[in-house]
């Protein structure tokens, strides 16, 4: 194993493509191994959801806070900056913008509503997001840990808002709010479907983020943080200020992601607002090679497989569990199919060292 | 027994997982891989633990196949940061995904099957020791185990001469591989050792803590005790005092919460996992430009030829 000079670009477009292959075989292999016959799952898993127009409209309303997320967590890790917290920044947005829909409820609002939502679940997302920014930068308190540990904190938060002071009162004691008002709630993209203005918004971030990653002296700090500290320290470019911007544009993404949500599929706030977005949009941002457009397609394609998951949890009885066995091994193959960017491999006779 | 008696046990069974977990994961560390994965191999050893403990009737058996299905996916692990040199920190979460979705496959039977748990083992005449006697003498294997295992490790790291040349790896891989030590064979090693120590820890969740399945059990207990080790300053005894420290916070929630403390319940459930940031940052603070962890922790390492 040797390091390469450089990569092959056609390389760094193979690596997902031959990760995306091995999930595949891992896949057979092991729905033969629950009993399924496999050509009719992997028709379920990948064919299935984008075979009609309402399985497409899903499929991207299930990309979109699936890239929202990824984008963010790209830049962070691009920078070296560990966060796995985006689940709570997703919730925390939710629940900022659904607390400006629950206290405006009942009386009519002017179209500034839906856009105040947006800034507020942005911000708060941000804010959440840069807590474990500041204690790293502050006190050097690991900011994988401190991320994920407010992800439980954020999910008990939004349990006691919904079973406590925001609870629906005429929602026979549910655990959910009130159903927002028409002005609180996105806008379709197209009548009969699910389709909402989140999708667009998304896409329009895609490119903003393609340009500050590539184009800007910020996205060039950022890269240059992660991938040459000590280069970067030298250029007199901050590295706790990277770290805090970092954080609060992964922070803000995930809330509005969440913002998104709340208000355009779910259209309320319940303790099961996230199927796990944050941390399967970790896999999305590895999938993508950590690069704006490269998320677009791995949240679309990891979207496809959340479908095609509970389409087989109903048509085939497969675990929903499943699904999460094919993410990680995915991750997995990706992971190790980078390896073959940064290395050539040879075969040499085993010596002693 | 008295109500004093009563909370010092329910507070040694919650530390014990921990501190197994967290011995474990010290070791991984201290050969300098840094495996976030604890979670996912700790959540697969208490589904593969009970799911072989309930087809084949024998408790023991279960915890046999527990660790060897941590020691499993851990080798997954090392094949990808040793083999293939990968980002360790991705590859961790990547593991701990990939832990809890095979366990809800692996538990997806077992679900809801109550069985008898690991029963306590009495030490003759000892146990009848007042107070004393119920607290040491009186306790399941695994307590019992996971004392055996911080002392072993402790031993094994500061006073033998393999467990110099672990740390050494953990320290200056580069040194140790030009003085001829199999870098990558001690970590695979350590790794597997982490593994096995993960997957007893989530046998003890699911035949002694709570004897039956219920996905995502381990509810955050992987990843609080690789905190322990941060806060233990990857000492082992340390570690050990972290982990009562952190089963003793969480059984006082509980206490609190049953004894009325007018805050919702979901502030006391969400406080150890607050306690967790708190003690990092404090541990941080009182640590600032003294040691950190070993010096090559989480960089991979490639032998040239």
């Amino acid at each position: 194993m040797e390091k390469r000079s450089e990569t092959p670009l056609w390389l760094m477009v193979l690596s997902p493509l031959i990760a995306v292959g091995l999930t595949v075989l891992a896949a057979i292999i092991m729905f033969t191994l629950l009993g399924k016959d496999p050509a009719r799952a992997l028709y379920v898993y990948f064919i299935n959801p984008i075979s009609d127009s309402w399985g497409l409209q899903e499929v991207a309303v299930k990309a979109t806070p699936l890239v929202l997320i990824a984008l963010g967590l790209a830049v962070c890790y691009r920078a070296n900056v560990w966060n796995i917290g985006a689940e709570g920044q997703f919730l925390l947005g939710a629940m900022a913008g659904g607390w400006l829909a629950v206290i405006t409820h009942g009386s009519t609002q002017g179209p500034w509503l839906l856009p105040a939502m947006m800034m507020l679940g942005a911000l708060a997302g941000a804010c959440w997001a840069l807590i474990p920014g500041v204690l790293r930068t502050r006190f050097g308190a690991n900011e994988i840990l401190t991320s994920l540990m407010l992800v439980y904190v954020a999910e008990y938060l939004l349990d006691y808002l919904v079973r406590g002071p925001w609870r629906d009162p005429g929602g026979f004691n549910m655990p959910q709010t009130v159903v927002f008002e028409p002005e609180a709630i996105l806008p379709l993209l197209m009548d009969g479907g699910r389709l909402n203005i989140g999708t667009p918004i998304m896409l329009v971030m895609v490119v903003a983020f393609a340009i500050l990653m590539g184009r800007t002296l910020k996205g060039f700090q950022i890269r240059l943080v992660g991938e040459a500290p000590r280069a970067a320290r030298f250029a007199g470019f901050s590295e706790k200020g990277l770290v805090l911007t970092v954080f609060a544009i992964s922070g803000a993404l995930a809330g509005l992601a969440g913002m998104l949500e709340a208000a355009g599929t779910v259209k309320q706030l319940q303790p099961g607002i996230s199927p796990g977005y944050g941390f399967t949009a970790i896999i999305v941002a590895f999938l993508g090679r950590l690069n704006p457009v490269g998320c677009l397609i791995a949240g679309i394609f990891i979207a496809i497989t959340f479908i095609g998951g509970e389409n087989a949890q109903i048509m085939l009885r497969l675990p929903l569990d499943a699904t999460r066995v094919l993410q990680g091994l995915l991750l997995f193959f990706v992971l190790a199919c980078d390896s073959l960017l940064l290395y050539r491999f040879r075969l040499v006779r085993e010596q002693r060292a | 027994m008295t109500l004093l008696e009563a909370i010092i046990l329910t507070v040694i069974t919650a530390s014990t997982p921990l501190l197994i977990a967290a011995i474990g994961e010290l070791v991984v560390e201290r050969s300098g891989v840094l495996n976030l994965g604890v979670e996912g191999m700790m959540i697969i050893g208490a589904a593969a633990g009970i799911a072989a403990a309930i087809t084949t009737g024998n408790s023991w058996f279960g915890v046999l196949i527990a660790i060897l299905a941590g020691m499993a996916l851990s080798l997954v692990f090392a094949a990808l940061v040793l083999g293939l040199a990968a980002n360790q920190v991705a590859a961790g979460l990547a593991l701990a995904i990939l832990g809890l979705g095979l366990s809800g496959v692996i538990g997806a039977p077992f679900v809801g099957v109550q069985r008898e748990g690991i029963g306590k083992i009495e030490i003759p005449y000892l146990s009848d020791i007042p107070f004393i006697g119920e607290i040491l003498f009186h306790q399941d294997p695994f307590v019992y185990a996971s004392v055996a295992l911080t002392a072993g490790v402790w031993w094994f790291l500061t006073r033998t001469r393999a467990g110099l040349v672990l740390r050494a790896c953990g320290e200056n891989h580069a040194a140790a591989h030009a003085l001829g030590y199999r870098v990558l064979r001690i970590r695979l090693l350590a790794i597997l050792f982490g593994g096995g120590c993960a997957g007893l820890a989530g046998a003890y969740l699911s035949l002694v803590y709570t004897p039956f399945w219920t996905s995502g059990m381990t509810s955050g207990r992987g990843w609080i005790a690789l905190a322990i080790v941060v806060f233990a300053s990857w000492l082992p005894w340390r570690a050990a005092v972290g982990a009562y420290l952190f089963g003793g916070l969480t059984i006082l929630q509980l206490h609190a919460q049953s004894a009325g403390v007018p805050l919702p319940s979901q502030v006391m459930a969400a406080l150890p996992y607050l306690l967790t940031i708190i003690v990092l940052v404090v541990i941080m603070r009182a640590r600032r430009g003294g040691a950190a962890g070993p010096a090559c922790l989480g960089t991979p390492f490639v032998p040239d030829r």
